[in-house]
This record gives C-alpha cells, sequence and structure tokens, in this order.
C-alpha cells in the first residue's frame, strides 16, 4: 500500500511540473499588458516602467518562469500585483472558504444524489424512476448563475429567509457562516447530485441483476439488507471514484457560484486575477489547485483499494 | 428533545434574522479596492473607502467649490506661485502621530518621490516645501497651477502618518494610517474592509456608526437584492436598468447625481499606422458620426433616462460647460451630406473596439442601428477591458468605446487627453491652438480667462471631435429607509458626516 502511494506521488512531480509551464505560458499568450490593466486611468509611463521592473516584466519569459519556479520550491509564491499581499496568504484566506463551499456542496449531492440513484434504480420503470430522472435531467440542465439568481430573489429578497450573498468565517460564527452559504452549496450540489443520481442508477442496475444478488435474494433475505449491503457496497467503487473526480468540477463550479453569491473564495480570486492579469496569484492557485486535484485522485484510489479486497493483493 | 428542536430552531432563526448590528454601517461597492496606500492606489472604490479614513488638506462641496478639510485656509502668492496653507491643529493621526506641517512636508516629499508613487506628475508643480510654523506650510511652484487645490483634495492631498509610513515604506497599503473619522481595522480581499469608529477624531460626533464594512459585491442585481434582503444598508452605482425596480421598493430610497465623468468613442487620429484611416484623417467622417446619434434616444433606451446627454468633456450642468455648443439633435441628412462631402456617398465602414460588459455593449449596438442610418455601417469588436486597454494604447484601433472617471478640476477631464503630449491621448490629437489654450486655462488661477480657454479650445475640438462624446454617467445610491442624513456628490463618493440610522 505505502509503495503504491508513494509510486503515485512520484508520479505527481513530473505532471505538476507541466501544469505549471502550461498555465505560465497561457498566461503570456493573454493579450494586455499586467501593468496596464493595474494602472487603470493612471497612465504615468515612469511608474509603469517601475512597476515593470518591481514585478521583473521586462525579463526573459523563460527568466521569469524559472524565478517563479525558484522562489515557489522555497515556498514563495510571490506578491500579488493588485493589493500587494502575499499570494500564499491570499490563498490562505481563500482555500478554507473554497473548501468549506465544495464540502457543504458535496453532501447536498451525496444526500440527494446517491438515495435518489438506489431508489430508481430499485423501483426501474416505474413513477418514481421516471420522475428521479427527469429531475435529475433539469439539475444537470439549469445553468448555475440562473439558479442562483433566482433562488436569491426569491429566498432572499420576497420571502427574507436567507442572506443573499457574502461569507461569515467558520471560526467567528459558525451558524451564520453555514446559514449564508447553504443556498450556494445547493445550487453548487444540485448538477453534482444529477450526475451522482444517474451513476448511482446505472451502477446499481449492473449489480442488481447479477448472480450473488440473486442468490442473496434465494436464500431469503430481506430486501433491504439485499440492497444496501450486498449491491449497494459493490456499486459504491466506481461511484466513490466518480465523487473524487467531481471534486474538480466542483472547484470549477465554485468559480461561477461564488461570482454570483459574492463569496470571497478560490474561484473569485482566480477570475478576478485573470482579468487584472494578476500573474503571481493565478499561478499560485493553479499549483495549489493541480496539488489538490492530484491528492484528491490518490485518496480515491485508496478507498477504491479499501472498498475492493481483490485489488490489496496487486 | 422538542426543547433542544426548539432551541436549535430559535438559534436558527437569530443567526438568519436580517437587521445588522446597530452601529455597523454596511455599504456594497461594485468591485475591490486595490492597495489602501494614498499614494499608490488607483482605483475609484478604494478613493470612496479613503473618503472616511484619510483626511485630505481641502475637500468640495456638492457644488464643487473648495471647503476646508485639514487646511483651514490657502492662499496663493499674486504670480499664483506660492500657496500657503494654515493647518488644522486639534489633528493627530490614528497611531497618536500629530498632524503639523512637518507632517504635510514628508506627505509630499512621499508623493513625489517614493518610487511606487502615483501621485508624482499630480503635485509636478511643487517644487519645494517651506515650514513657515507648527501649522502652517508653503509650497512654491515651478509656475501657477490651477489644478492644484483639486489634486489636494483627492487623493495627493491625503494626509498619511509619516510615521507609520517610514516604518512600512511601500507596504504601508497593508495597515495604512491617516486621520480621518474612521480608522483601518481589518481587511479579508474580495470580501471587506472594515473601518472603526477614531474616537480622537476633531469632529468625532458628527460620525454616528462604530465601525464602517465596505463589501465588493460587482454583480448590480446581487447588490440590489443584498440591500432589499437588509444585509446591506448602502450601495453605490446601481444600474439605471434597475432603478425602476429600486423606486418601487417602500424601504428603499435612491439618491443621484450627475458625474464629473463622461462616456464616448475616441477616435484613432494619428496613433500609428492605424491612424492613418479615413476616421482618422477626415474630421468630417467623426462629424458625420456625431450628428448621426440620437443621445436623448440612448439615454432613454439604455440607461431608462437616469443619465446625462452629452457632447463635451464635461456634464451640461457643469460650470465648464461651453453653452456655444448644446447637445447636439439627431440630423442624419447633416450626417449623409457630410459623408458624401466626403467622398463616401454610398456610406462607409467603422470598426469599433468596446468592452465585453453588458453597458458598453448595448449601448454601441443601440449606436451601431443608429448611425446605419446614414450610411455608416460599424462592426463591433468586443474585448476584455484589459486587452481594450492595450489596444488603444498601442494605436491598434479604429474607433474604442471608453470613458473618463472625471476629475473636479475641469483639466482632468481635457488636458491629458487633448493635448500633443496628453498622457492618455490615445487618439493622439494634435493641434498647436489647443495645446496653448489648454496650457493656460491650466496655469491661471483667474476662472474667467480658464473659462474662455476652455471655451476656446471647444470651438476647435467641436468641430474635429478626435472623441465623440455621448453620455455622462449619473452616480446612483440606494439605501435602506432608516438611512438618513446622506448627501450625494457629483464625484461619487460617500461621505458620512452627519449620517444616521434609524433603529427600528
Amino acid at each position: 500500500m505505502l509503495s503504491f502511494i508513494m509510486r503515485r506521488l512520484l508520479i505527481a512531480i513530473p505532471t505538476i511540473f507541466l501544469i505549471s509551464i502550461f498555465v505560465f505560458a497561457l498566461q503570456k499568450l493573454l493579450p494586455g499588458d499586467p501593468v496596464l490593466a493595474m494602472a487603470g486611468e493612471e497612465r504615468d509611463p515612469e511608474v509603469l516602467e517601475y512597476l515593470r521592473e518591481k514585478y521583473r516584466l521586462n525579463d526573459p519569459i523563460p527568466v521569469q518562469y524559472f524565478t517563479w519556479v525558484g522562489n515557489a520550491l522555497r515556498g514563495d509564491l510571490g506578491i500579488s500585483l493588485r493589493t500587494n499581499q502575499p499570494v500564499l496568504e491570499l490563498i490562505g484566506q481563500k482555500l478554507p472558504v473554497t473548501i468549506q463551499l465544495a464540502t457543504m456542496a458535496m453532501i447536498f449531492a451525496l444526500v440527494i444524489g446517491i438515495p435518489a440513484g438506489i431508489l430508481s434504480a430499485v423501483k426501474k420503470g416505474s413513477v418514481t424512476d421516471y420522475v428521479a430522472n427527469v429531475v435529475a435531467l433539469s439539475g444537470l440542465s439549469i445553468p448555475n448563475f440562473w439558479l442562483g439568481i433566482m433562488l436569491i430573489l426569491l429566498v432572499s429578497v420576497k420571502w427574507q429567509l436567507l442572506p443573499a450573498s457574502g461569507y461569515v468565517p467558520l471560526s467567528e460564527d459558525p451558524i451564520r457562516s453555514i446559514t449564508v452559504m447553504l443556498m450556494p452549496a445547493f445550487v453548487l450540489g444540485t448538477a453534482l447530485a444529477a450526475t451522482l443520481m444517474r451513476h448511482t442508477r446505472s451502477a446499481m442496475l449492473g449489480v442488481l441483476s447479477s448472480d450473488y444478488v440473486r442468490t442473496a435474494r434465494a436464500k431469503g433475505l430481506v430486501e433491504r439488507r439485499v440492497i444496501l449491503k450486498h449491491a449497494f457496497r459493490n456499486a459504491l467503487a466506481p461511484i466513490v471514484t466518480l465523487t473524487a473526480l467531481l471534486f474538480g468540477e466542483l472547484i470549477a463550479g465554485a468559480v461561477l457560484t461564488e461570482q454570483i453569491f459574492t463569496i470571497p473564495g478560490f474561484g473569485k480570486l482566480v477570475v478576478d486575477a485573470v482579468f487584472n492579469r494578476d500573474y503571481a496569484v493565478v499561478q499560485g492557485i493553479v499549483l495549489v489547485t493541480a496539488v489538490g486535484f492530484i491528492v484528491m485522485n490518490l485518496l480515491a484510489d485508496v478507498a477504491y483499494v479499501l472498498l475492493n479486497p481483490r485489488l490489496r493483493k496487486q | 428533545m422538542s426543547f433542544n428542536k426548539l432551541t436549535l430552531a430559535a438559534v436558527l432563526m437569530g443567526a438568519t434574522a436580517m437587521g445588522a448590528q446597530a452601529a455597523d454601517l454596511r455599504i456594497a461597492l461594485q468591485s475591490d479596492a486595490d492597495v489602501l496606500d494614498p499614494d499608490q492606489s488607483r482605483t475609484f472604490v478604494g478613493r470612496i473607502v479613503y473618503t472616511s479614513m484619510c483626511d485630505k488638506l481641502v475637500d468640495i462641496t456638492p457644488d464643487l467649490e473648495f471647503t476646508p478639510q485639514l487646511a483651514t485656509e490657502w492662499t496663493f502668492s499674486e504670480d499664483g506661485k506660492q500657496l500657503t496653507l494654515k493647518l488644522r491643529e486639534d489633528v493627530v493621526f490614528h497611531d497618536g502621530t500629530p498632524f503639523d506641517a512637518e507632517a504635510v512636508a514628508a506627505n509630499i516629499d512621499r508623493s513625489q518621490n517614493m518610487e511606487a508613487s502615483r501621485r508624482k506628475s499630480e503635485l509636478s508643480s511643487i517644487v519645494g516645501t517651506e515650514v513657515l510654523g507648527s501649522h502652517e506650510i508653503r509650497f512654491d511652484l515651478a509656475s501657477a497651477d490651477a489644478t492644484l487645490l483639486a489634486q489636494l483634495a483627492d487623493r495627493a492631498g491625503m494626509m498619511v502618518s509619516p510615521t507609520a509610513a517610514a516604518e512600512a515604506g511601500a507596504d504601508f497599503g497593508l495597515n495604512p494610517v491617516c486621520s480621518g473619522p474612521y480608522k483601518f481595522k481589518e481587511r479579508v480581499a474580495q470580501d471587506r474592509i472594515v473601518l472603526e469608529k477614531f474616537a480622537d477624531y476633531y469632529n468625532a460626533d458628527e460620525f454616528n456608526f462604530d465601525t464602517v464594512t465596505y463589501l465588493p459585491i460587482p454583480d448590480t442585481t446581487v447588490r440590489l437584492a443584498n440591500l432589499q434582503s437588509g444585509d446591506i444598508d448602502l450601495i453605490e452605482r446601481l444600474a439605471a436598468t434597475d432603478l425602476e425596480q429600486a423606486e418601487s421598493d417602500a424601504g428603499i430610497q435612491v439618491e443621484s447625481a450627475v458625474s464629473l465623468g463622461y462616456q464616448g468613442i475616441t477616435f484613432n487620429v494619428n496613433n500609428g499606422e492605424k491612424g492613418d484611416n479615413p476616421w482618422g484623417n477626415d474630421k468630417r467622417l467623426r462629424q458625420a458620426f456625431s450628428y448621426a446619434l440620437d443621445r436623448a434616444a440612448i439615454n432613454q433606451v439604455v440607461f431608462n433616462g437616469a443619465f446625462a446627454e452629452g457632447n463635451q468633456s464635461f456634464p451640461p450642468n457643469s460650470p465648464w460647460y461651453s453653452t456655444d455648443f448644446p447637445v447636439p439633435a439627431r440630423d442624419i441628412e447633416k450626417a449623409k451630406a457630410l459623408l458624401a462631402e466626403a467622398g463616401y456617398p454610398d456610406g462607409i465602414d467603422l470598426e469599433v473596439q468596446v468592452p465585453n460588459t453588458t453597458v458598453p455593449l448595448q449601448l454601441m449596438q443601440v449606436v451601431q442601428s443608429m448611425v446605419s442610418e446614414a450610411g455608416i455601417r460599424v462592426s463591433l469588436t468586443s474585448k476584455e477591458f484589459a486587452t481594450l486597454l492595450a489596444d488603444q494604447s498601442a494605436g491598434d484601433y479604429t474607433a474604442s468605446q471608453i470613458g473618463w472617471s472625471g476629475r473636479v478640476d475641469p483639466d482632468g477631464n481635457i488636458h491629458q487627453f487633448m493635448t500633443t503630449d496628453g498622457g492618455i491621448n490615445d487618439s493622439k490629437f494634435s493641434n498647436a491652438e489647443v495645446d496653448t489654450l489648454l496650457d493656460r486655462a491650466r496655469t491661471s488661477n483667474d476662472q474667467a480667462v480658464r473659462k474662455e480657454s476652455y471655451n476656446a479650445a471647444r470651438a476647435i475640438l467641436n468641430d474635429e471631435q478626435p472623441i465623440v462624446y455621448v453620455y455622462h454617467q449619473t452616480w446612483i445610491w440606494a439605501l435602506d429607509d432608516a438611512i438618513k442624513g446622506f448627501t450625494p456628490y457629483p464625484d461619487g463618493m460617500i461621505r458620512l458626516a452627519g449620517v444616521t440610522k434609524d433603529e427600528g
């Protein structure tokens, strides 16, 4: 097991390296001058030149890249061109916010998606199945931003039940923190719930028609036990992998959700940084996201092995 | 069990109940401020935060007259080359450092000489400072500078604690120390900036909130929704299209003021290779473009009639507006005649670059259909703003939809755009007479001379039309009904003196 994890970690290193080169190159391809974007209305050539020097934007691009890598290896991700705050500090501020959002969204997705998937597989062809499918399809088709705005107008403005947007740190006021995040987490979670539901359904259908399930039924087990203990446990492996992959989708979805609900998270940070050509911030975020994604996948593989004893021997 | 459930319900309801704490004023801004150092910052929203945190040497009234703030009085010498200021004696910075003439001298030095300073050009006329007494200082100027007071009424005139500035250097913005009614408490990027009341402020009684929280909420719909749900007390830049909705809400009041800025279409007259095109070479085409516009209709269609139509660098309600050239009515025949005269009786193509955001795109689509009736076939190239700006600056455009946020002194709206060496003259328009007139307006302290110079320059610019002005934005604030005493200012700033909130 340990050597398996080590091997996976070693493979991650060149992956992260390639991603960082790719992102760096992409950013340099973007039209627009970061210093000019920063200057806005005030374009004193002398100051612009000073800033280009200060942020080493006049260096050849490979030199800029290796300077960045060198600093990053020493734990210095540079400072934001826009606010002068260290990138690491910015990420430290934003990451918990998005993790909270993603976790809550994932809870919504799991709580809605998996039971709905099991139910519609067990009652295949029934009204329940059709309703669940229609709801899932709607969940997939309704755009995030539309659902978000509609919920704000209905729940916050009309009924005044939940705050319209914003963020309160968990440490400051846990209850309010969760309340504020309910709507965005729901919006972000619905699309995932739909995906999860569809996959749970097909995995369950596959398992339910297998011989051992028939055997389990034949020996007189209660249906509930057959479904949850025998069938679901075996259907779970692909769902776990999917859940881990969906975390990547969550981060991407968070970009939009955070914009709508004005949540100061990772997604908002990266969007603003791209528009402001705040290179150091974009690079830092991509690095952290890539590492996060690789770790999630690693965890999924480990869980996979734990769930499927046959894989442990290999 | 049921008791537990009840408590939980009560807690949840308490947590979601809307009314914010009595002592906190929550203001939603359209975007997040940049670095919080008056000498380094560039954003409009940053200035809104400074208005409550960093006092300036002078301030303005809603009618754009200068009024004392940290300086109690000021006088120019006969030749306009010396400005003497007397300072308040009861002011301390947020860190306890006393405010005096030495502090002013240190601030001018910082604005002029700190490497990262953005204020260098604004204070370039000052060649020396002379401390005359503990609270009296003289600025020596290279030449008379009519714009200086306006600069001192903005970021260049904001006084930061010399002690804190010397300690923090260029990192001052992470923990700014000024002398305003509120002091910096904390900032979470893209989330909030919190200021708390400064007890030792000389006029502390006028400020009625313990804390002021600024929250960036970029989406206008969400900004309004937050106000309606009671999470926010005051929002800036309500979209003109949301005006009706806000006005019909009994719990909301709306205030407005015509801004100092403008929006229009800048033509590339002589900026690089692309300046050599029919639109850059023949003023008659640009005149035709202007005649083909129905500015009143644009205002109605795109802005619900809430903005001000315009055809000059200053809005029609400004004292600097030249009444010789009122906003022209639409005249399609004249536009067609001008096109024919210029050699394009069958019409002509024009590519306009436009920021890829809602309002500019709507505006230009309306313009596109209007001018097509005169035979001008506009194609729109929408660009993300940073790209648009870079292309415009490099001369890689024919026409560009862009504007200016506006300055208190008229010079700030015209000199750097229309003089040959102007820093933001992306059109590269050049006219020796305009240069002379605008330089004269800049160096005279005689209002009549200035006004006459601007009028004379307008006569030429109105003929040349390097920028076809279209409208002037109106600042629209929407406030919770409980907020009293808010005064709209044309500079778009939010001044909190005398503002209160009824507890209900």
